[in-house]
């Protein structure tokens, strides 16, 4: 970033640096309180199956999941399922997120366009993307273009709102300001524009990713696209107990390494953002 | 001058639907694949498919159980969300915990609660769609909370405002916007769900009709039943903006002003 969006920006209120020792030691007990909440989560499962207070057949001890999870990682069926999963999750992803990026900048740019396109996207938007999957089945069955079309109709959306609420939101007296001191065109685009899209962009990257995740397991444990939601109905219908939460606790697994991952671009992207500055009060 | 106004927004606001609709009707018009059928076709067997008693049978039952599902979310996130934002401990105790629960994608619930429940009954569905609704709507209450200004949460309690009321007045009100949010993305899930937990389980249900369209290959038909699970999801998205528009309405001003507009 220039010096120029330096002075548009509101200057942050308190810098990091004075915090930073008062903040350790309360950071560190919230991580010890985190685990005690995953250990008391954890041995009360434990507990309730053990004793029988519920049914061992519908919920195993979590050793045993855990036991049938690390089995699971020593057979070749569970790393295809998983790489056939993350790779239709992130190919739907990057998909949406080109397609929702372009189509965003061009309508939030062109006011015409804007108004014209508002109500027809507003009517698609909350189309539930589920409503698809006969027509997906009938098109390709349970090939991966099955899950592809439904990841990609959801994220997209969530995509193309976020860029043109963020091509909105651009600041009347930041780009006045910079008009004022005779920005050209290109320079407004970039020292006010992108960086107040930029924080909207990666905002539309982390819900697409969840909402992309729930597509792809959605595809595969309904319609039967290869890969780990389909191992969860097959272990479900088969009536095997400790399999399928072994899956699931896979795939939330999945769901939190995606969540970290994004938060962790936001950080990235957007370390000098007011929002991420003022995250430490 | 107002004859204008008028016009320009009817033209923004059906102009290209009408475009697009007129495309639609045009490329489809003599179609012989039996998967695109014409949009006249579908159209016309609309009506006889969702006939009053189908609709009373299959629809009915389906926005009853996401009703039932998603206000059991509403409350259950909104207390939780509340009691977990307002103590740090409980905060930091939970806060993993709830990663995982969020992030586990919210249809791989339907195969787990099928082992409890069996998935023939309402039981089931409900629960599903309560438990996928609860997370973006208690997480976002819990962002609501913590993001409270300070300064109004001190001046409340240096008036000496009971707890009660500053939960009422101070705490519930200044998070609403978050609560919203939440709720906005429960909804969406929650129609997601309404639809898988019908796939499962050989059930009525709007979702369960529609595959039954699709595995008979009465394809028209399916179709009706797209558009209509569409048009429910456009009904259900208005019916909520209407509802945050005039409970948020203070915030709306309030952000309208700050933006010197």
């Amino acid at each position: 970033m220039s010096s120029a969006s330096a002075t548009l920006e509101s200057p942050a209120t308190s810098g990091p640096k004075p915090r930073t020792r008062s903040r350790r030691p309360r950071r560190s007990r919230g991580v010890w309180l985190g685990i005690v909440g995953v250990l008391i989560v954890l041995v009360g499962a434990e507990t309730l199956s053990r004793t029988g207070i519920v049914n061992p057949d519908f919920l195993p001890p979590v050793t045993e999941m855990y036991a049938t999870l690390f089995q699971m990682l020593g057979e070749g069926w569970f790393w295809e399922s998983l790489w056939l999963t993350l790779r239709g999750w992130a190919v739907g992803l990057g998909a949406a997120m080109v397609l929702g990026v372009l189509a965003g900048f061009v309508i939030g740019s062109i006011p015409f366009l804007r108004a014209f396109t508002n109500s027809t996207i507003e009517f698609l938007r909350p189309i539930p993307s589920v409503a698809l999957i006969p027509l997906v089945v009938l098109l390709w069955g349970t090939q991966p273009q099955s899950a592809f079309v439904l990841v990609v109709y959801a994220a997209f959306w969530q995509v193309l709102v976020q860029v043109l609420y963020g091509v909105a939101d651009v600041d009347p007296v930041a780009r006045d300001t910079a008009r004022s001191y005779q920005f050209g065109p290109l320079r407004i685009a970039r020292s006010v524009i992108y960086p107040t899209a930029l924080p909207y962009i990666m905002t539309a990257f982390r819900l697409a990713a969840a909402v992309a995740l729930i597509l792809e397991i959605t595809a595969e444990l309904v319609i039967g696209v290869p890969g780990l939601g389909r191992e969860i109905g097959i272990a479900q219908s088969s009536a095997a107990v400790p399999e399928t939460y072994a899956l699931v606790i896979v795939v939330g697994l999945i769901g939190v390494a995606v969540n970290l991952m994004a938060r962790f671009a936001e950080k990235k992207m957007l370390w000098w953002h007011p929002s991420m500055r003022s995250e430490h009060s | 001058m107002t004859v204008t106004t008028y016009a320009k927004k009817t033209f923004f606001l059906l102009g290209l639907p009408l475009i697009l609709l007129t495309l639609w009707w045009v490329a489809s018009a003599g179609s012989t694949n039996p998967f695109w059928p014409s949009l006249q076709t579908i159209l016309q067997a609309f009506p006889e498919t969702w006939t009053m008693e189908r609709l009373a049978s299959d629809m009915v039952p389906s926005l009853a159980r996401l009703g039932i599902g998603f206000s059991l979310a509403v409350v259950g996130g909104i207390v939780g969300g509340t009691a977990i934002g307002l103590s740090p401990t409980l905060r930091a105790l939970s806060e993993p915990v709830l990663e995982f629960f969020r992030a586990v994608p919210p249809p791989v619930l339907v195969p787990i609660i099928a082992l409890f429940a069996g998935y023939t009954g309402w039981l089931g569905k409900i629960v599903t769609i309560a438990l996928g609704c609860l997370w973006p709507i208690l997480l976002n209450t819990v962002e609501g909370v913590r993001g409270l200004e300070p300064t109004l949460t001190d001046t409340a309690k240096s008036y000496r405002l009971s707890w009660w009321r500053r939960l009422l007045f101070v705490v519930l009100p200044g998070s609403s916007p978050r609560i919203f949010t939440g709720a906005r993305q429960a909804l969406s899930i929650g129609v997601i769900l309404m639809v898988i937990s019908e796939l499962f389980g050989a059930n009525r249900g709007l979702g369960a009709s529609i595959v039954q369209f699709q595995r008979s290959f009465a394809i028209p038909q399916m179709w009706t039943g797209i558009i209509l699970l569409g048009l429910i999801g456009v009904l259900l998205a208005a019916i909520f903006k209407v509802v945050e528009t005039r409970m948020l309405a203070w915030y709306m001003g309030q952000r309208q002003i700050e933006r010197g507009e």
